[in-house]
């Protein structure tokens, strides 16, 4: 499966997904996010690339507000949400609201280690978004199905390997039905063997047009399965465009060597 | 489980046979005929340690759960109370703030009629419901140092989880962050439950009779020292084994890690 066919898979007149606008982020005195711009409509794959420290996990999470931007627009569906001067959100409950719309999967996976994977799976729709439990099982064991682990659901995070739990938390993430999904270094904090059967759910979901904004160090796999994608340098976007131009003839000088050096 | 085979082992089926000994020596050459006679208030003064420690222990944690939640993220005006408390119970031994409930706090209310008078005297002109206050204060003391401690270690990327999917606050502490943090201090908790029971004891002090006190009932009686103290010795154990593995089998319904073997 490549860009092109996602690309014409998707439906004609694509409706924003995502808007960021002129997001600035500031650590102290320290400026990580520089006026970052950015939209992805529904059905797209937008991979964000860039060195340690370029700020790209910091976009990612600013996007659900796990980071108070310092100043800037953030559209999620259409829904602008709504930030104080100070860029602090001005209404817990949108942001949680919103935030049930962004299926959110960590470098670290985060599973609820308390809980087994089938319980982690049902949590947030059962005990957030109110569906009836019975339902939110049998969904849940359709999304551990998809991702090979139906026969762990019973099991508790500590007893999978990183690739399982990577695997169910994606699942997690999926069962929430979101309208975008977030992957925050997905494959960072895995063995290279278990990169692979992780790389394979993520791409099925681009096949069948997720949403989604992927955080990577994967550049085979970001010119493979995205359809645009966005180098950061230093907290601005240096360069952007589909991934054959991107990787395939750079324009800029830094992404060229940004390149060269992961290879 | 391979449980069976190993205590067949030489040196196990020795300290087996040892302790059998033992056992049998104490029933066949100490005296237990007081026995029957005070097996009644024996019952009864069990049953007494036993609801005394529930209940304490069921209250003390309430409690310690809001000052460990205020000492770890509480504002100034709500951690530094609590820090204080914690201090004060953990700083003084037990025996001394029962009796300064019992005698000062117990001596003070008769002074007020609308105390004597109100629907709570019957209660506040006995003996156990200082005794409950005071154990109770006293584990949440404890514990709210230990939930300090316990809120704090919860791994942040779990919260984090909880609030990128949009989990209201309530929800998070009821969900996540409170199993977490229970579950990353239960042996704490455990051992500090069987140091909860040594020191339901001190209650017999304020004349709650309790299964310590009737052992004294006892001896006082009857002259007869060490069998009663043996009993009593032995009753603490079973009881501290109880709560032992009734924390372990919490611990083993939600494992954190794979156990070994």
């Amino acid at each position: 499966m490549t860009a092109q066919t996602r690309q014409t898979d998707a439906p004609a007149p694509a409706e924003t997904a995502i808007l960021v606008e002129d997001l600035h982020k500031s650590f102290g005195t320290l400026e990580v996010l520089k006026g970052v711009s950015l939209s992805a409509r529904k059905g797209d794959v937008v991979a964000i690339i860039g060195g340690s420290g370029s700020g790209k996990s910091t976009l990612l999470r600013c996007i659900n507000f796990l980071e108070t931007p310092t100043s800037g627009r953030i559209v999620v569906a259409g829904e602008e949400i709504a930030m104080r001067a100070d860029g602090s959100p001005a209404n817990r409950r949108q942001i949680e609201r919103i935030r049930t719309r962004l299926g959110m999967v960590f470098q670290a996976f985060n599973l609820w280690t308390h809980r087994t994977l089938l319980e982690n799976v049902i949590e947030v729709p059962v005990y957030v978004l109110k569906t009836p439990r019975a339902e939110a099982i049998s969904r849940a064991r359709v999304l551990l199905d998809r991702v090979g682990l139906a026969d762990k659901a019973d099991t508790f995070p500590a007893f999978l390997s990183g690739g399982q739990q990577q695997r169910a938390a994606i699942a997690r993430a999926l069962a929430v039905d979101p309208s975008v999904m977030l992957f925050d270094e997905p494959t960072s904090a895995l063995d290279p063997e278990l990169v692979g059967e992780v790389l394979t759910v993520i791409r099925d979901l681009a096949a069948e047009g997720r949403t989604m904004l992927l955080v990577t160090h994967e550049m085979k796999f970001a010119r493979e399965v995205a359809n645009h994608v966005v180098y950061l340098f230093e907290g601005q976007i240096e360069e952007q465009g589909p991934p054959d131009q991107l990787f395939g003839a750079p324009k800029s000088a830094r992404l060229k060597q940004f390149l060269q050096t992961v290879g | 489980m391979t449980g069976w085979r190993a205590f067949l082992q030489p040196h196990r089926i020795f300290l087996m046979a040892l302790f059998a000994g033992l056992i049998l020596w104490c029933a066949l050459s100490l005296r237990w005929d007081w026995l029957p006679e005070y097996a009644p208030l024996a019952l009864e003064g069990l049953w007494r340690t036993i609801w005394i420690l529930v209940v304490t222990v069921v209250l003390g944690f309430a409690l310690a759960v809001p000052l460990g939640l205020a000492q770890a993220i509480g504002p100034w005006y709500l951690s530094a109370p609590a820090k204080a408390f914690c201090t004060v119970i953990r700083g003084t031994p037990l025996l001394l703030q029962i009796w300064l409930l019992y005698y000062g706090l117990g001596s003070l209310f008769p002074q007020f009629p609308w105390i004597r008078g109100s629907e709570l005297w019957p209660y506040l002109r006995q003996a156990w419901p200082y005794a409950v206050l005071a154990l109770t204060l006293s584990y949440a003391g404890y514990e709210g140092e230990v939930m300090r401690g316990a809120f704090a270690s919860v791994n942040k990327g779990q919260l984090e989880a909880a609030r990128a999917f949009g989990m209201p606050r309530r929800t998070i502490f009821r969900r996540i962050w409170l199993p977490q943090a229970i579950r990353n201090v239960l042996p704490t908790l455990g051992g500090e439950t069987i140091l909860q029971l040594k020191a339901t004891p001190l209650v017999a002090t304020i004349t709650v009779i309790e299964i310590y006190s009737v052992s004294s009932r006892v001896r006082s009686d009857t002259f007869i020292v060490y069998e009663p103290l043996l009993l009593l010795a032995l009753v603490y154990m079973i009881i501290a084994g109880i709560i032992a593995l009734a924390f372990k089998k919490i611990e083993d319904r939600v494992p954190d890690r794979p156990r070994r073997g």
